[in-house]
């Protein structure tokens, strides 16, 4: 019978023939990603208790990014308490504040197309980038995996989400998921798996798969996939990793899929969401004049590679507007290393900038640059629930990295196209 | 299980259930800011066994289990929602904290008295004497629940401890 890719994935690591939606498996685990906020110091007592240790430290990925760099000795502490659980544990793919777990692991060449893999963060559907069935799982579900290697999946039904036609000038992936949210909700995923399909996925670089996979989790899906191509394995080899056979991942021409949701990619405007929900999803036209505090360039949603030259293509030239602040946090230290080199750093800088290190920074409200009370933010981040970024009553609006620097400079929201379109 | 219920709207979700700027606290302290964000006297007041009622898709949001531990510190029986954030879902259950999915749910008041049964899956209304038809739990689920949370559960399965 004709299976998803979800339903592939999930019947080999469940060591099944086939395997139909809404059947509860219990599948072997290829990877499981973990970070100092939800890892070490909430799994190490419990694994004491348990008298347990890992089922195979090859299979660990740790990643200090939630509280990289330390803020006060409490967060200290819990880097502190990461390091030693890695020592302790053998674990060798620990990554001690060199950016975003969504990043660094497909960065370092962990994941590949066909893995079933669960993350310790609810962003891990960003693997579904390179082919790999990725679900974020909370810290005591992730002790079950750490000591048995087995996780319980729900076969989930499949949501096609199609988008054709090309991408207009200053409008990128980040519209497109900001849309889809606007369209369809936040709770369109049901917690199954969404595909996305079509030439514009096609045509989009890596980073820009991963900003639309890493937003499933807020289309409320478990998975978010793209079917693996050569862009797919060659980015897996150019990181040291192995595509293995990657061309034998992809949904079959009759596997039944949920629901089809159609976008055309060529009518799509630069896109903002209002606080609280990034559901709150409109054209960037229905909300210039908002003023702004500060501009915010960061996360494993809006700060790769690609979101930092968006934002220096429209930087260049240009200042940050007086009185406002921009502030970039790179998604990983070799993403910052890359930007270095092609001069996107320094236009950055040049334009006002202030730079954070690599990590989680103000995302999620853990790290630094969080915002005080009653402030108003533009982030190229995923999520702007009540509070998230600091003080209960501040405010963020989400969008692209474009909007986001082309707002800095007029210091409201500003259609980038304004900016970057002649 | 029988309690009062706390009634909430949709996309309730972990950044109003477990506030980040508070997460390196202590769970009985963190518990204390849970839902303050939407309903500020919450934490205070609210009473062990108490129910919490709602809306689509609760839980949604990050991984953070705190979101659920919250809620259990606080004596919260159990979770009761149209649809749920897939990983508060799972988290819930972890930690020992049943949540059921029940569609119909609008005639369900603050205040009001429920009797819950995850087996079958049927809500009682105390207060208003109606009966409300939830999924039933699933058995892998209500096995972790029955333990006590999947760290008891894994206890069992390892070390055959009882």
């Amino acid at each position: 019978m004709d299976q998803t890719l979800a339903e592939k994935i999930i019947a080999r690591a469940s060591g099944k023939a086939s395997v139909m939606p809404g059947d509860i498996v219990t599948c072997q685990v290829d990877l499981a990603m973990i970070h100092d906020s939800g890892g070490p110091r909430r799994v190490k007592p419990q694994m004491e208790a348990l008298g347990a240790g890992l089922w195979d430290p090859s299979k660990v990925v740790l990643v200090s990014d939630h509280f990289a760099p330390c803020t006060d000795a409490e967060s200290a502490n819990i880097l502190k308490i990461t390091r030693e659980w890695a020592a302790e544990n053998g674990v060798i793919n620990f990554y001690d504040q060199q950016g975003i777990c969504h990043v660094v692991t497909p960065e370092r060449g962990h994941l590949r197309p066909g893995m079933l893999a669960v993350g310790g963060d609810s962003h891990s559907p960003t693997g579904g980038a390179f082919g790999a069935y990725m679900f974020g799982i909370g810290a005591t579900d992730m002790l079950g995996v750490l000591v048995t290697g087995e996780t319980w999946v729900r076969v989930p039904e499949t949501i096609r989400i199609d988008w054709s036609g090309e991408l207009r000038p200053a409008v990128s992936a980040k519209d497109m998921a900001l849309k889809m949210c606007g369209d369809l909700g936040m709770d369109v995923g049901r917690y199954q798996a969404i595909q996305y399909t079509g030439e514009t996925i096609t045509a989009l670089d890596i980073f820009e798969r991963m900003t639309l996979c890493n937003m499933a989790a807020e289309l409320g899906a478990q998975a978010g996939l793209i079917e693996p191509d050569a862009k797919t394995a060659a980015y897996i080899e150019y990181a040291g990793g192995d595509p293995g056979e990657w061309d034998l991942f992809k949904s079959d021409d009759g596997a039944r899929v949920a629901a089809t949701h159609d976008f055309v990619a060529g009518e799509l405007a630069p896109q903002v969401a209002a606080p609280h929900s990034p559901a709150n999803a409109t054209d960037v036209v229905n909300m210039e004049k908002v003023e702004i505090d500060q501009f915010y360039i960061g996360a494993c949603t809006g700060a790769k590679l690609n979101d930092l030259k968006m934002a220096a293509d429209v930087l260049i030239n240009k200042k940050v507007g007086p009185g406002k602040r921009l502030t970039v946090a790179p998604a990983s230290a070799r993403i910052l290393t890359q930007a270095t080199k092609l001069g996107i750093v320094e236009t950055l800088l040049d334009a006002g900038a202030n730079l954070l290190p690599p990590g989680c920074g103000a995302c999620a409200g853990y790290g630094i640059g969080v915002l005080a009370e009653d402030e108003v933010c533009l982030a190229s981040t995923a999520r702007n629930f009540k509070g998230r970024m600091g003080a209960s009553s501040s405010e963020v609006y989400l969008a692209s990295p474009y909007t986001v620097a082309a707002s800095a400079v007029s210091g409201r929201i500003t259609d980038p196209r304004e900016v970057l379109v002649p | 299980m029988t309690g009062r219920v706390w009634k909430f709207g949709d996309d309730i979700n972990t950044d109003v259930l477990a506030p980040g700027t508070y997460i390196k606290l202590p769970p009985e302290e963190l518990a204390m800011h849970c839902l303050e964000a939407v309903a500020p006297g919450f934490s205070a007041s609210v009473q062990p066994g108490d129910f919490v009622v709602g809306g689509k898709n609760f839980g949604t949001g990050s991984s953070r289990e705190q979101a659920a531990q919250s809620l259990k510190v606080l004596g919260v029986a159990g979770v009761i929602a149209p649809s749920f954030g897939g990983i508060f879902y799972r988290n819930a259950f972890n930690l020992g904290l049943p949540a059921i999915i029940a569609v119909n749910l609008s005639m369900v008041n603050e205040g009001d008295e429920l009797t819950v049964d995850m087996i079958t899956g049927e809500i009682t209304n105390m207060t208003s004497e109606e009966k409300i038809i939830g999924e039933p739990v699933p058995k892998n689920l209500l096995e972790i629940v029955a333990a006590g949370g999947l760290v008891p559960y894994l206890d069992n399965r390892l070390n055959g401890t009882d």
